[in-house]
């Protein structure tokens, strides 16, 4: 039980340690940029006939999945900094949340983008069949689920600035906490797209469960401490 | 043709669509070297550049394990065949794109999964057991079933359910003068396939949501029409594991799926056979699964395609993968809508 806990105590100093260090910041917008860099130049690569393999045998589908499922990772990251400020003290964690939350809302923008230009032919006005989209939104239950995600984070990216913060006040908080329901939509339409089973998902879905159920637990020994205060999660 | 239940009489023509070749043509597989070589030379390159891929954190890099293909079995020299596509509509897709971009759920559900783990499958000895309403029972080797002396070479559109298509030059014989050696009998309406089921080979078996053995089949007279290939090579070399060695089927105008890989039993039965995707998710896949732009999957519509390498779904879906006028008679006075 000691080895346990000088253990945990051990993991929440390393963590306290990175958090704190003057390049974290840094050094989290530098590994969120890096994905989109990478498959943009991969693309480009694709796109300039200079390696034409270089996203495989499908190479817009491949860059679809990768902006979808680094937006959704990303998201989930988002999602994981409050808990580890709890469970380790490490308050200064905070500072990059709203930093992520954008990078993911990017990911998820370009990912849509890369839809409608791809999949529905949207490069130009005159290809862009706008009836169809609408169509596709509605008659197909993936791309709904996805379009939901995508139109919480739209209103949460908005939001996120410090003067939206000070106007919303309160409510800031509440409307932010839709970001949770935008990851379910998120791993929702990723589990939809899938022919059979949910191996690929899987891993977010784990993630998703157990950041969940940190804050459920937060939560409810706040209400057990204090019944009377209201709960901002 | 064979004379066996359902097909006598019918005739095709397969003029209609299918460019015929003249005799100053050359079958791929005496053209190959220069196709052999370039992709040699890509697969260097692309496992060159997959090793600094993987230093880089590349999202997607090349494999070596590509490098093997390169050491695929020649196979013996193949006949022409009426049956290609016309190049100036449906040009090849290369090696390495036939090679690198699979559904073989058996070796995991990414596109990428069976080049970088099929490696493993040994195909040699292989068993099929034929079984079921034939004259002669039995295990046979690949051998006992194909005559590699009359092998053709054939090149086919192949459409993907998930919207994709290729074109790839096969090697094999038509599956009738398969079934021709095991005698069906004349009350045999079906014929079924099953994929081989090795754990100690297959990493994939246990997350693909799907029942195993994978099985897949055919309408009697779907399995003798002169277009369904049984298939033990590509681009001139033995079948790699990826692509469903040592044999397969492959029936141009259904999807993909249709086509069951690393065949080890063939059954003739009475009744439909229970099909893998079918049973998975009965609302998406059909036992006919034929090409058909009008009829859409629940999530998504079939009326257009992807030819890979596109990015587009620029091309319009045909019926029945384009050979129509050759199977379209199969199905007169059928509701495709209901059959699907």
């Amino acid at each position: 039980m000691n080895a346990l806990r000088s253990a945990w105590r051990a993991i929440g100093a390393a963590i306290a340690f990175i958090v704190n260090g003057r390049v974290f910041k840094p050094a989290v917008f530098i590994l969120c940029a890096l994905p989109l860099v990478l498959v943009g130049y991969e693309f480009a690569q694709v796109l300039t006939g200079r390696n034409p393999d270089a996203l495989g045998a499908d190479p817009s589908k491949a860059l679809l999945e990768e902006l979808g499922e680094k937006g959704l990772t990303i998201l989930l990251a988002t999602l994981t900094v409050t808990p580890i400020r709890r469970l380790f003290n490490v308050n200064r964690i905070q500072r990059v949340r709203r930093m992520l939350g954008v990078w993911s809302f990017s990911y998820i923008a370009i990912h849509l983008s890369a839809y409608l230009v791809f999949d529905q032919a949207c490069y130009s006005a005159a290809t862009c069949d706008y009836h169809a989209i609408w169509q596709d939104v509605l008659k197909r239950p993936y791309i709904f689920m996805g379009t939901v995600g995508f139109v919480i984070l739209l209103a949460l990216a908005i939001t996120s600035t410090q003067g939206w913060t000070r106007r919303l006040k309160k409510n800031w908080a509440r409307l932010h906490s839709l970001v949770y329901v935008a990851a379910l939509a998120g791993i929702i339409h990723f589990i939809w797209i899938q022919k059979s089973g949910v191996s690929r998902p899987l891993p977010w879905i784990i993630w998703l469960a157990v950041v969940l159920g940190i804050r459920l637990y937060y939560a409810s020994r706040k209400r057990l401490a204090a019944p009377r205060s209201p709960v901002t999660a | 043709m064979t004379k066996l239940a359902g097909t006598s009489g019918r005739r095709y023509n397969v003029s209609m669509l299918i460019k015929i070749r003249t005799s100053a043509d050359l079958p791929y597989s005496e053209v190959t070297p220069e196709h052999i070589y370039r992709s040699r030379r890509d697969f260097m390159k692309t496992a060159a550049a997959g090793a600094v891929g993987v230093l880089a954190g590349s999202v997607i890099g090349g494999n070596p394990d590509a490098l093997e293909a390169a050491q695929l079995a020649a196979l013996p020299a193949a006949k022409k065949s009426a049956f290609v596509t016309d190049p100036a509509i449906d040009p090849l897709n290369t090696f390495e794109q036939i090679t690198s971009y699979n559904n073989y759920y058996e070796f995991g559900t990414g596109k990428g999964d069976p080049l970088r783990n099929a490696g493993r499958l040994t195909t040699k000895p292989w068993t099929v057991k034929v079984d079921g309403l034939v004259g002669k029972p039995g295990n046979y080797g690949v051998e006992d079933l194909v005559d590699f002396k009359q092998l053709e070479e054939r090149v086919y559109r192949h459409r993907c359910v998930e919207r994709w298509s290729m074109v790839i030059p096969y090697i094999g014989v038509p599956l009738s003068a398969v079934l021709a050696k095991v005698q069906p009998q004349p009350r045999a309406k079906f014929v079924s396939f099953e994929t081989l089921v090795r754990p100690s080979e297959m990493n994939g078996l246990g997350s693909a949501g799907l029942q195993w053995p994978y099985v897949e089949g055919l309408r009697m007279d779907e399995a003798m029409h002169p277009l369904t290939l049984m298939a033990v090579g590509l681009y001139g070399k033995v079948l790699p594991n990826q692509n469903g060695a040592p044999l397969r089927v492959h029936i141009p105008w259904k999807y993909g799926f249709k086509s069951g890989k690393s065949i080890v039993r063939i059954s003739l039965t009475e009744t439909m056979p229970a099909t893998t995707w079918a049973v998975q998710n009965s609302n998406e896949y059909g036992f006919y699964a034929n090409v058909n732009p009008t009829v859409d999957h629940p999530r998504w519509s079939q009326a257009r395609e992807k030819r890979l390498p596109g990015l587009f779904y620029d091309r319009e879906t045909k019926m029945f993968n384009g050979y129509g006028d050759q199977v379209a008679s199969l199905y007169a006075g059928m509701d495709l809508r209901k059959f699907y």
